[in-house]
């Protein structure tokens, strides 16, 4: 499996960081690729062409400029959308021929900002989450209900449980969307901008909780982040996207780079590095703040 | 669940144990041996149960009022079969199958309103909102005009014109798991349809066809006979229990269509299944007494609001159906004295401020549901 995985990345010449973490990564977890991936909604083409390895047991995280193709690709990975071309393989098998209730128990998605009907409680929400564990006459096992309450508590949102999710604010609704996914108990956990709407304080929050997840429970996380100080600082992994393909992944401090934040989104910055964190930060130009010596491209400040 | 009754809410070691709060309404059960576990919530069974005998004495009252008002005692002791002969034949007869029609009528309208309320995220999305009424009313007509009329022939053609009203609404707006408006705006079109479809037929029909068709149009329990239950109840124990099987699926498709997949739920055929069993239900109900109004667009709306629920429960749903078709049709025989006037009439004064107050309020949400 260690062998393939290293030569799909040969084949296509990319880095290799990925593939050297993965000796310290845990070979039995969940293996989670596409290959040759084209998708589509309609006729218009959105991802061309597109390989992709997820490293197990860590966080990834993919940035890109809006309608890169970043949503969708997820949303293939999750088997929301069937691929024009090319397969989603999750441990060696398509995704769209895992009967999908199977599937349902070994990969999870929560979905760009969703909506809870009115009224519906905390614990009724995460409970929802074992829908894939549960049969018409088994509906709350002692495993469902660990499983929730374990969920909650993950979460912080114990105190919460029988709130109603639309009563709730922001961080606190997101993390109990958090929690209906954790309660799935799946390996494999995807989510869309999971910091959409949120303020920086609650943003962090959600970001915290992600890395709990991945660092105690060991599950394997992929995530569409928008900030990319964000996305160096929780990610082990950073997929960039560009146009529909991969413009260049592996550790944050090898993928984001001045010229590379140029390429991808169209902005000229400086990278130092997170004073906290270590991880590298992105500090963007702008047209009005850079100074007099204007005309110079900012030398990188990639982090060693 | 007499045994082992184990609290939802119960201690545990090493997790954190949730806090009873005021909206704790759920209690977990589990049997060791079958293996069969759920969460019951109290005031939702509570509400059943209060429906249910509000239904029963519904029924009850239905079956001694009449030309004749018989006392509930003389009928109790006819439908067990220990009255005297002549109560007998009136209650087995005359009494009993009006009864019968409105209690299972009720059922089944107020279930598939729940269903399709449900699946669509939509309080505006009950059958008669979706142009599936209409479109059973229309068949039943020209089989009326046509001369088709009676017994099985009425319940076929019922179902044959809202299935195909049904289909072309999820054709035009549901296939692409499209929720909101979009689904209501196509169905009052496919509606309207239907109504000029109808209206044409009876302006070309003899004038006593236009009257048998005006008088079901409107929702009618007079003169139901056994032949006409059957075919309805039959139906109804079938896609009832299929109805309640595919609940925890339909749960989850409220949480979005990404989400219910995400959770396993095959989102289309889901979906399909809904229909098809909403369809069902409303045709034969429509067959059988004609659409009455507004029964299935309120009564999952009233039957969420007493059981505190976030999405219409149908079992609740279904009795509160039952109880508005019975209770409306004791009120059309009674209110005015020496006129009877059918159901339906009643149902829609008293379903217009339900439409209207669902309105007001999907506005406020700024959401339409």
């Amino acid at each position: 499996m260690s062998s393939k995985y290293e030569s799909s990345h040969d084949r296509h010449g990319r880095t290799r960081a990925a593939g050297d973490r993965r000796a310290d990564a845990p070979v039995d977890g969940p293996d989670l690729r596409a290959e040759g991936l084209r998708l589509a909604y309609d006729d218009r083409v959105v991802v061309e062409d597109l390989d992709l390895v997820i490293p197990t047991g860590r966080v990834t995280a993919i940035v890109g400029a809006n309608a890169c193709g970043k949503s969708t690709l997820l949303r293939a990975l999750a088997r929301l959308l069937m691929p024009k071309a090319g397969t989603v393989h999750l441990d060696g098998r398509s995704v769209h021929s895992i009967p999908t209730r199977t599937l349902a128990q070994k990969l999870g998605i929560l979905p760009q900002a969703p909506v809870a009907p009115e009224g519906l409680t905390v614990i009724d929400l995460v409970g929802r989450g074992r829908s894939p564990h549960q049969t018409w006459w088994r509906q709350w096992s002692q495993s469902d209900e660990e499983a929730v309450h374990e969920a909650l508590r993950a979460t912080a949102m114990t105190d919460l449980a029988h709130r109603s999710v639309d009563e709730l604010s922001g961080g606190q609704r997101q993390r109990a969307w958090i929690a209906m996914a954790v309660a799935q108990g799946t390996p494999v956990l995807l989510l869309d901008e999971p910091t959409t709407y949120l303020d920086l304080a609650h943003q962090i929050d959600v970001l915290d909780l992600v890395t709990d997840l991945n660092r105690h429970q060991g599950r394997t996380v992929v995530m569409v982040l928008h900030d990319l100080n964000q996305a160096c600082r929780y990610a082990d992994h950073i997929i960039t996207m560009k146009a529909g393909r991969i413009a260049g992944e592996g550790a944050p401090a090898d993928v984001i780079t001045a010229p590379m934040v140029e390429d991808v989104f169209g902005l000229r910055c400086v990278v130092g590095e997170d004073p906290v964190s270590g991880t590298p930060m992105v500090i963007p130009m702008g047209r009005h703040h850079e100074g007099t010596d204007s005309t110079a491209v900012p030398v990188s400040g990639t982090t060693g | 669940m007499s045994t082992d009754l184990v609290s939802g809410v119960g201690p545990r070691d090493g997790v954190a144990v949730v806090p009873k709060g005021r909206t704790a309404g759920r209690i977990a059960f589990r049997l060791p041996v079958p293996p069969v576990s759920g969460v019951v919530r109290p005031r939702l069974l509570g509400v059943c149960l209060l429906l249910a005998g509000l239904a029963f004495l519904a029924f009850s009252v239905e079956t001694s009022v009449g030309e004749i008002d018989l006392p509930l005692t003389d009928v109790m002791k006819a439908l067990v079969g220990t009255g005297d002969p002549a109560t007998e034949l009136i209650v087995h007869e005359l009494r009993l199958p009006r009864a019968l029609a409105g209690l299972l009528v009720g059922v089944a309208f107020g279930v598939s309103g729940a269903l399709l309320q449900t699946v669509t995220l939509n309080p505006l999305a009950s059958p008669d909102m979706m142009g599936i009424t209409q479109g059973a009313g229309t068949a039943v007509v020209a089989g009326i005009v046509l001369g088709w009329d009676g017994g099985m022939g009425t319940q076929a053609l019922g179902l044959l014109g809202a299935l195909t009203a049904g289909l072309l609404v999820y054709v035009l707006a549901w296939k692409r798991g499209t929720t909101g408006y979009r689904i209501v705006l196509v169905g009052i079109g496919v509606a309207w349809i239907c109504t000029s479809a109808t209206d044409y037929l009876m302006a070309r029909g003899q004038r006593f066809q236009a009257q048998a068709a005006l008088g079901w149009l409107v929702g009618n329990l007079n003169g139901r006979t056994w032949d006409q239950i059957g075919p309805l109840a039959l139906t109804m124990a079938v896609l009832l229990p299929a109805a309640l099987l595919l609940g925890r699926q339909i749960r989850t498709l409220q949480l979005g269509d990404d989400v219910a997949r995400g959770l396993g739920t095959r989102v289309q055929v889901v979906r399909v299944a809904v229909l098809l069993i909403a369809v069902g239900l409303v045709a034969f109900g429509t067959a059988t007494a004609g659409p009455v109004a507004f029964v299935a667009l309120a009564a999952p709306q009233v039957a969420q609001r007493l059981a505190g629920t976030a999405f219409p429960p149908p079992l609740a749903a279904g009795l509160t159906g039952a109880v508005m078709v019975l209770g409306s049709d004791l009120a059309a025989r009674k209110l005015i004295p020496d006129t009877e006037l059918p159901v339906g009439v009643v149902t829609g004064v008293l379903g217009a401020p339900v439409l209207l107050w669902l309105l007001i309020r999907a506005n406020r949400a700024g959401s339409g549901g």
